[in-house]
């Protein structure tokens, strides 16, 4: 890649500005971002996905996710051909530490990252009692930690099992889908923890996001599209047998 | 990990939804088919059931305010539970429970209650002496008139707060039916049929409870058991339960005929999970026992001691069917993944905020709560408020 001096100038203080923030361990404000102006969700590519966990991890340590509960995981499915319908999934403590090594057997073995879908039309916001969780104007559906009951209303209402009640909090938690980082031009933790790429942040009101070329050119699908919830988490390579 | 078969999404292996979940519904049941028992008097004329008519009254009312604290218990933030009242979420079920609670309790029980107690919370007031005179002087809330003219008008708003107490009593509990049967995300509860379950049952359960109640207390108090009264009742309780059992068989059948992917899972816990509290406990001795003996006093003619004793281990059972129905949709909705792959299993606690001991609590409360309404307010004719008087 070739830089000129001009590139070079901008690109000293911007990276004297990222290590100033890696060293503070949070990024800069973001006071620029207008939230009508996005429209987030994420792109995840199952045949990236190597099952490491580094994305369980990321999300854990990111956003001080409790044990045993989970903002993100993966799901190991092991389908064979004579029971399609019935595949053998595990996601030992979600996957966090990655999965024991496949048998020989000749079967389909493939992971599945799971997360909140984001939804538009999102169940577990329509059922909450008093909005505290609610779909922000940038599609990213957040939980008010001050305002929740706890009613676990929301976790009833889920159909892909994101939510959860914080064992401390006492209210729902799950993927905020790294709000802290996304609004500051930052990517997810999740994200960033992938080695191979398989999750990426999309911003779909960004014309110039790859997401779009993506989606015209791949077979991609949402988890449950009989839920009709509007999920916004879109699966390249989606097996049949995933759930 | 232990209690999980097959496969759980990590987040599903914890249930939230308790046994106060399954009080819940249950107390509101009864209330709602206490509410309907009497109107069965006020409104349908089924002069039969008139001793029961104020029990009735008393229990929906010790059963309605005890309704809210499983809930409130259960939330993990009690204290903000008013915001239901003052932001309520205009999309959500569960945010409507605040406003239908009050209505039903103030607008319709407490109101009618009082318009039915009126002429006696007076002569209560002037006959009683010391801080019970002040209690019924403050409970006639200024309104000493008992002149017949007045009580005519008592008894005609009375008969429209009872009509409209009727759908205001279906109301209250096909909204809680509501609450699960429209969660789309769980099959076990997803269903149109839920909120008419829930009302059928809830009558039946209230019905039961109500004739139990009285049969006990008339014994208790050594006087004789109206049998004309509770034959009448027995039967409106077996056409009820009739209708009730056939809803339920309905939304089995069409579930087992339709078998969508969620089948196996339900197929599984219904033979192994739930076998014991669906099948053995609801359906075979909680509702085709009662039923099965319902029929016979209907056909057959039983001697008064064969009838009391039947309807009393009918009446068990119904109040143990319905609170297994309510076990089975509760927890037995949680039990499955939304996956379809697995089972987790239910650990219940017995000395937390939602254990075995907070629910027992919960379940005698409102009888304390019937205990002093009915020291304050008899519902027997022979103790009315002119005996008393009399008395003095």
């Amino acid at each position: 890649m070739n830089i000129s001096r001009r590139q070079l100038l901008v690109l000293l203080p911007a990276a004297a500005v990222a290590w100033k923030s890696v060293l503070a361990g949070t990024p800069e404000d973001s006071p620029n971002y207008t939230m009508s102006d996005h429209w987030w969700g994420m792109l995840i590519d199952i045949p990236k996905c190597i099952g490491c966990g580094n994305c369980v991890r990321a999300c854990a340590t990111e956003n001080d996710v409790p044990d045993g509960h989970f903002r993100t995981w993966v799901e190991r499915y092991n389908v064979s051909d004579e029971d399609m319908t019935n595949p053998h999934v595990i996601s030992p403590d979600g996957g966090k530490e990655g999965f024991p090594v496949a048998e020989e057997d000749g079967e389909k073995y493939f992971f599945v990252p799971k997360m909140c879908n984001h939804c538009v039309d999102s169940p577990c916001t329509q059922v909450c009692p008093v909005g505290a969780t609610f779909i922000a104007p940038d599609g990213v559906v957040l939980v008010d930690p001050k305002y929740c009951l706890g009613c676990a209303y929301c976790v009833q209402a889920c159909p892909y099992g994101c939510r959860y009640i914080h064992p401390q909090k006492e209210v729902a938690d799950k993927c905020t889908l790294c709000y802290h980082r996304i609004t500051k031009g930052l990517t997810t933790a999740c994200c960033e923890a992938c080695p191979t790429g398989a999750r990426q942040l999309v911003d779909l009101k960004n014309p110039k996001d790859p997401i779009h070329e993506f989606l015209r050119t791949h077979s991609v699908q949402i988890l449950k599209p009989q839920m009709a919830t509007g999920a916004k988490a879109f699966y390249n390579g989606l097996d049949g047998s995933v759930r | 990990m232990s209690g999980v078969e097959g496969y759980m999404y990590p987040n599903e292996i914890t249930l939230y939804w308790s046994v106060l979940i399954v009080l819940y519904p249950y107390i509101t049941g009864l209330v709602a088919g206490a509410f309907i028992l009497a109107s069965l008097e006020r409104v349908f004329r089924v002069e039969a059931v008139k001793p029961t008519y104020r029990l009735a009254l008393l229990t929906a009312l010790a059963f309605l305010l005890v309704a809210p604290l499983p809930l409130v218990l259960h939330l993990g933030h009690p204290f903000r539970s008013p915001e239901m009242y003052f932001t309520p979420h205009d999309t959500s079920a569960m945010a409507m429970f605040g406003y239908v609670y009050m209505w039903y309790l103030m607008a319709v029980l407490v109101f009618e209650i009082w318009l039915d107690y009126r002429r006696d919370i007076v002569l209560l007031s002037q006959s009683s002496k010391g801080m019970l005179r002040l209690i019924y002087q403050v409970m006639t809330l200024g309104s000493s008139n008992i002149s017949e003219r007045s009580l005519v008008i008592d008894e005609k708003v009375g008969w429209i707060v009872t009509l409209i107490g009727i759908p205001s009593a279906f109301l209250l509990h096909g909204y809680v039916g509501f609450i699960f049967g429209s969660i789309k995300a769980n099959p076990w509860w997803s269903s149109p049929l839920m909120p008419v379950v829930f009302i059928f049952s809830a009558m039946v359960s209230g019905i039961a409870g109500v004739m139990l109640l009285y049969m006990a207390l008339t014994k208790l108090r050594k006087e004789k058991i109206d049998m004309h009264c509770v034959d009448t009742i027995a039967m409106y309780m077996f056409y009820i339960f009739i209708i009730d059992f056939s809803l339920e068989m309905l939304d089995l059948i069409h579930r087992i005929y339709e078998a969508d992917e969620s089948f196996r899972s339900l197929n599984f816990m219904a033979h192994t999970k739930l076998f014991f509290s669906q099948i053995v406990l609801q359906i075979l001795i909680g509702t085709l026992v009662p039923l099965l003996l319902l029929f016979l006093t209907q056909v057959v003619k039983f001697t008064e001691v064969v009838r009391k004793r039947i309807y009393v281990l009918c009446g068990s059972l119904i109040l143990i069917s319905v609170l297994a129905m309510r076990w089975n949709v509760v927890i037995g909705g949680q039990l499955f993944s939304k996956s379809f792959l697995g089972y987790t299993t239910y650990k219940m606690a017995l000395v937390t905020r939602e254990g075995l001991l907070v629910s027992i609590a919960l379940t005698i409360l409102p009888l304390f709560f019937l205990w002093a309404l009915v020291k304050l307010l008899p519902p027997w004719p022979e103790k009315s408020a002119d005996q008393a008087v009399a008395a003095d």
